[in-house]
């Protein structure tokens, strides 16, 4: 464990040095280092300096209000608010949607992974991967890419672009549409459109595999240093289906530890609090969850891809299962924990939101007309989804006029808050402790933040208010004085 | 190549807002490829310019919720000779602002000290964290902004039409089809 890294002895008397923006990830996020005078790494932080405050201005909206509005957390991954927020709603219009409506939504949401995991491959990691982490940076992106590996760039934009026409097509746009709608669907599948995806699938899969491939000739032509960037052990969470398959769209929760020992098992996601809790630290706006029965300490642990692809039993779709096999037997069997193995997982779900698209396009529920219930009215209601970086957790409470009174998200990149700093420490530790630091080592750390996918818009959620209000800053720039004024109109320092 | 054209040079942010206006601007899809041909990128969220440098157009995103933001898009203005306020956010606050007429400190406290699967319940206040403001600001408050394309996002075809009606140096004109307002 890095997390003597969290917190230098001495502060006041290192050197500052800062990584902002961090860029090709979505949303806002910095890194700070203080190194000592042999530049030895000290401290290393990963912030989020950003908050929004949806959780209180969405109090006294109305609950049908919300599943659109929640969407402008995220325009990378709304689809995801947007159904683990509706499936918030259906247990508060007490009613299952109807088995068409259940198949739209799945449509939409491998639509959703498609298009979130070739963005975050094709457009933003990539580059690291094919030119080397400090390559130059006029090269690092997908410009870079387009010119030098033209027919990988090609296959990017064609799978993103498919899995946003299955967003539109479902839920009428491709960024905060608006199809579902609590206790079901607005709208089927027309035929023209899903013929037009039924002609361009067999493609898609098959740019999926090359993806996969991609991943692994990577890996395997750089085995020790993959292996070993960035490396550490931690528990795992995602959803699972009741039989243990993979299953992106609703499952029960498991956690396992490091050593692969079930922590929970099969458990009922509306009860998620009785199992995790979240600590605030003072220098990140976004809070540090962790599960209950391992302590702050020890209990925090990774969701997305990687957990997904190591906790479950098996895929339920052919060519991903025999990928699934594969990526397991390169760890003998075991749960895989190098932080690069995340690239190689999320192709493997790529693939298989692919094969998953393909399965439900022959299936004709798609346009039946059978699209809502209604049921009897509660006024609590938990969703909870695999999003394309892993476990989103909406939870609501409604008052009888209909209107929010208390809402709880915790997103993806929260739950991984604490690994990815235990990320940056130690690729700090393998990587820069000791030298002259120079943009491509920086880049080093960025590799790793970016591993994760993380989404810095949806973690920016929690709300503040400012109670800050003056900053004293010298002729250098630099900061003086951090003066905080209270509500009540007091001033701190 | 060295006696070619300089190429356009564009550069993008986002401030507060949700990033759905850079993914309405690549679901351009294949036209991506044409663009690049076109244009080069200075500072966008997809590239590892962390300031942006002198620019031809600069597209902003999002709203201003921090000094932070001020200090990115003033940085925008003095570099880009063109700057296009893209989407809601960034023309009007959009959902961000909805946080406008709350009492934030309220707010902070809810949050970080009353939430009940909260531990080490304290307000996060560290020098690293940059100054947020009481509310969030459209950019035409802080500064001078030259275009303001509509929309929630404004959607692909909007955007496409809109850059390279700039690009050639017309004055662009998006037809009412794809104008949105959400
Ligand atoms: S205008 Fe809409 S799509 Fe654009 S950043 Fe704001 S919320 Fe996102």
């Amino acid at each position: 464990m890095t997390s003597e890294l969290e917190t230098a002895a001495n502060p006041e008397k290192l050197k500052r040095i800062v990584i902002e923006p961090v860029t090709r990830v979505e949303g806002h996020g910095k890194v700070t280092l203080l190194l000592d005078e042999d530049n030895r790494v000290q401290q290393a932080r990963f912030h989020i300096v950003e908050f929004r405050g949806f959780e209180k201005f969405i109090q006294g909206r109305p609950y049908t209000e919300v599943p659109v509005l929640v969407q402008r957390l995220c325009g990378i991954c709304p689809v995801s608010h947007n159904l683990a927020a509706s499936k918030a709603m259906d247990v508060i219009v007490g009613a299952a949607p109807p088995p068409a409506a259940d198949k739209l939504r799945r449509l939409m949401h491998m639509g959703q992974m498609l298009q979130s995991h070739a963005l975050h491959f094709f457009h933003l990691s990539s580059p690291d991967l094919l030119f080397g982490f400090d390559a130059e940076v006029g090269k690092r992106n997908i410009a870079g890419l387009a010119m030098q590996f033209p027919d990988i760039a090609r296959q990017g934009v064609g799978l993103r672009k498919f899995g946003q026409e299955v967003i539109r097509m479902t839920s009428g746009k491709r960024v905060h549409g608006t199809g579902v709608i609590p206790g079901g669907m607005s709208k089927n599948l027309s035929r023209e459109d899903r013929d037009w995806l039924l002609a361009e699938i067999d493609q898609v899969v098959r740019w999926s595999q090359q993806a996969v491939n991609l991943i692994k000739r990577l890996y395997g032509e750089h085995k020790d240093f993959y292996n070993n960037f960035g490396y550490y052990r931690s528990s795992f969470m995602s959803l699972v289906r009741e039989d243990g398959a993979m299953d992106l769209y609703h499952g029960n929760l498991r956690a396992i530890d490091d050593k692969g020992q079930t922590i929970f098992d099969h458990v009922d996601y509306s009860h998620y609090g009785d199992y995790i809790h979240e600590e605030v630290k003072s220098w990140s706006y976004m809070k540090f969850p962790f599960i209950r029965s391992q302590g702050r300490e020890e209990g925090w642990y990774r969701v997305g891809p990687l957990a997904r692809v190591n906790n479950c039993d098996f895929i339920p779709t052919p060519l991903a299962e025999a990928e699934r096999k594969i990526f397991k037997e390169y760890d003998g069997g075991r749960a895989s924990h190098a932080t690069l193995s995340f690239h190689w997982a999320r192709m493997i779900e790529m693939l298989h939101s692919a094969e998953a698209i393909r399965e439900l396009l022959h299936d004709d529920d798609l346009l039946s007309d059978d699209l809502v219930n209604i049921g009897e009215r509660q006024l609590r209601g938990v969703g909870v989804i695999e999003a394309p970086r892993g476990t989103l957790i909406h939870h609501y409470r409604i008052n009888e006029d209909e209107q929010i009174v208390r809402a709880n998200l915790i997103v993806a990149t929260t739950h991984n808050n604490q690994a990815m700093n235990e990320a940056i420490r130690q690729v700090s530790l393998q990587y820069l402790d000791g030298q002259q630091l120079t943009e491509g080592l920086l880049n080093y750390i960025e590799v790793a933040i970016r591993a994760f996918d993380p989404c810095l818009s949806c973690a920016t959620h929690a709300l503040g208010k400012m109670p800050l209000e003056v900053e004293l800053v010298d002729a250098e720039g630099a900061r003086v004085k951090r003066i905080i004024k209270d509500s009540d109109g007091g001033y701190r320092a | 190549m060295a006696d070619e054209k300089p190429k356009i040079r564009i550069a993008t942010c986002s401030l507060a807002g949700c990033f759905g206006c850079h993914t309405s601007l690549l679901d351009i899809d294949e036209r991506l490829f044409d663009l690049m041909e076109m244009v080069e990128f200075d500072r966008t969220p997809f590239t590892d310019i962390k300031h942006c440098g002198p620019c031809d157009i600069g597209i902003v995103e999002g709203g201003v919720s921090n000094a932070e933001n001020a200090r990115v898009l003033k940085e925008f203005r003095e570099n880009c000779n063109v700057l296009v306020a893209i989407g809601s956010c960034a023309i009007t606050g959009n959902v961000p602002a909805l946080r406008n007429n709350i009492d934030l400190w309220d707010c902070f406290q809810e949050v970080y000290l009353y939430d009940s699967g909260t531990e080490g319940k304290q307000i996060p206040n560290d020098p690293e964290l940059p100054l947020p403001f009481d509310k969030v600001y459209p950019i035409y408050e802080v500064v001078k902004v030259d275009y303001f394309l509509h929309g929630c996002p404004p959607p692909a075809d909007a955007i496409w039409r809109f850059l390279t009606a700039l690009i050639q140096g017309r004055e662009p004109e998006i037809g009412y089809e794809s104008l949105r307002y959400d």
